[in-house]
């Protein structure tokens, strides 16, 4: 449940989304990417009103967003390079430019040479990181993560966050909903406290 | 300029091939990983595709039936055979006599005279009472007069006064005329072919909620799929396309079970078929599915496999929404 939230992201920014649980960081990352809808007010997302989205235009606007989830939402029978390439086989994309595309990914996210894994044979942070390369592969314009080092030790946390800041830098606007306050203060972005659904700080 | 056009012209041209290119991998990738997965559980397809066989070649079986049928009844009704009773106390001599009469006759074709003891031969060997029949002091069977009239035609009342005359001579008993009991076949067969239409209408339904269901529970096994990818963007179309090739593969499969296990029953049928055919005295040709009737039946097989799919995927994966 949320109420009078209301908030400006800038194309290419980077904010945090904090807050206690239940605060309705998750609910605000669904309503973004239209797994959820609002009752009342709208979403703007690059001056496209989501309320008036049809069904059949959801898909081609989840292609412009790179979503990452706590559970990382991986497909667990399926390889590394499978799983990161499915963005690109939904869109259409040719074999050739998604065998690129893949492994320029897995590069990114430092897991070259993992391809022919599955999902389950990766540490928890790995696992995470072939996420994140699913997440990218399209060159979204938005990326949303809802508690993307949930699972992960500071280390790792720290590591993950830094590769968000790099996709910042190449114009990507990114969200990223966590409750690990020291993490988020020694960032220094912006950020959004959500509290009993409302917003405290914008 | 021009060749600036030009180059625009063959860009966009390659642009479009890609693309119909990587429409026709998407689609033989569903065709084919479909297939796969069917192979991939065995166990579950094949029992499957073996239930819809069955009631594939019950539809498909009793139509060949009807069409076999219908070609037999097809042969005795170009006859229009009159069949002579002569009375028990006539001699083969007399009836001789009488067929030669007969044979005089204009209107008449061919004759055949069946002696007394010619009947009981025959009767012997094909009722299978055998042995038994010596037993009898006195052959009990009438001489029989066959009469094939020349106008095999269709005019049924010039058969039916020809028959009447007949009837009139001293030594007959009494006279049948086989386009009676072929009309009553040919109404039987109506009522058969009206029967094996509201089967095949059955079955085929049948046919339809058993790929329904197949294909709902492949998506409830797969639903995690389905919800990534619709998170990562995938369209209705692109989500449905390989369920509606499993219900294809489905059909198709079946149906081509469904032939073999028609032919085989046809095969274990052929012999008495043929020593029917034989008792009849003429040859039989049975007739199995041809090029085209199997094509139709691939056909209709695959068509009701992709209905069946479509059905409970129009209204199932609204459902499975990301939450």
């Amino acid at each position: 449940m949320l109420l009078n939230v209301s908030f400006h992201l800038k194309r290419g920014e980077m904010a945090f989304l904090t807050g206690h649980s239940g605060a309705g960081k998750s609910t605000l990352l669904k309503l973004i990417a239209m797994m959820e809808f609002c009752s009342r007010g709208c979403i703007l997302l690059g001056g496209q009103n989501l309320n008036k989205v049809t069904e059949r235009e959801i898909p081609y606007i989840r292609r412009k967003l790179g979503l990452i989830f706590q559970d990382n939402k991986l497909l667990y029978d399926r390889t590394v390079f499978d799983n990161v390439a499915l963005p690109l086989i939904v869109s259409g994309y040719g074999y050739k430019e998604i065998g690129r595309r893949v492994r320029a990914s897995l590069d990114k996210v430092g897991l070259l040479g993992k391809e022919k894994k599955y999902p389950l044979t990766l540490s928890g942070g790995e696992q995470q990181r072939v996420g994140i390369a699913r997440a990218v592969i399209n060159k979204p314009e938005i990326i949303l993560a809802d508690e993307p080092t949930g699972n992960l030790d500071p280390e790792l946390s720290a590591e993950v966050m830094h590769l968000f800041e790099q996709f910042q830098n190449v114009g990507v606007t990114v969200l990223i909903a966590s409750h690990d306050a020291n993490l988020l203060k020694r960032m220094g972005h912006r950020i959004l406290t959500l509290d009993h659904g409302q917003l405290k700080v914008g | 300029m021009k060749r600036k056009a030009r180059q625009s012209k063959n860009k966009a041209r390659n642009a479009f091939s890609d693309k119909s290119q990587t429409y026709l991998h998407i689609h033989a990738h569903a065709l084919f990983s479909s297939l796969g997965r069917i192979v991939k559980n065995t166990f579950t397809s094949v029992m499957t595709m073996l239930v819809m066989a069955i009631a594939i070649s019950l539809a498909s079986g009793f139509y060949l039936l009807i069409d076999n049928m219908q070609q037999l009844t097809g042969d005795i009704e170009s006859t229009n055979k009159i069949s002579l009773f002569l009375k028990p106390n006539v001699s083969d001599k007399s009836g001789r006599t009488l067929a030669e009469k007969i044979r005089q006759n204009k209107a008449v074709d061919k004759v055949v005279l069946i002696t007394k003891k010619q009947a009981l031969k025959e009767f012997k060997e094909y009722s299978g009472f055998g042995e038994a029949l010596n037993v009898l002091e006195v052959n009990p069977l009438p001489t029989v007069i066959q009469v094939l009239p020349k106008n095999t035609l269709d005019d049924l009342q010039a058969i039916e006064s020809l028959m009447m005359e007949f009837k009139h001579f001293n030594q007959v008993d009494f006279a049948q005329l086989d386009m009676q009991w072929v009309r009553r076949l040919q109404t039987m067969m109506q009522i058969m072919q009206r029967g094996v239409l509201i089967l095949t209408l059955l079955l085929g339904f049948a046919v339809l909620l058993i790929t329904g269901n197949t294909i709902r529970l492949e998506l409830q096994n797969r639903r995690d799929e389905v919800l990534v990818a619709k998170l990562v963007g995938a369209t209705y179309s692109f989500i449905q396309r390989p369920f509606l090739y499993t219900g294809f593969w489905l059909g198709f499969l079946s149906g081509i079970i469904a032939w073999l296990l028609v032919s085989i029953i046809m095969l274990l049928l052929q012999s008495p078929i043929e020593e029917l055919s034989l008792l009849n005295g003429r040859a039989f040709e049975l007739s199995y599915f041809g090029f085209f009737d199997i094509i139709s039946l691939l056909s209709i097989t695959s068509f009701l496999g992709v209905l069946g799919a479509w059905i409970v995927l129009y209204y199932q994966l609204q459902e499975i929404k990301p939450k």
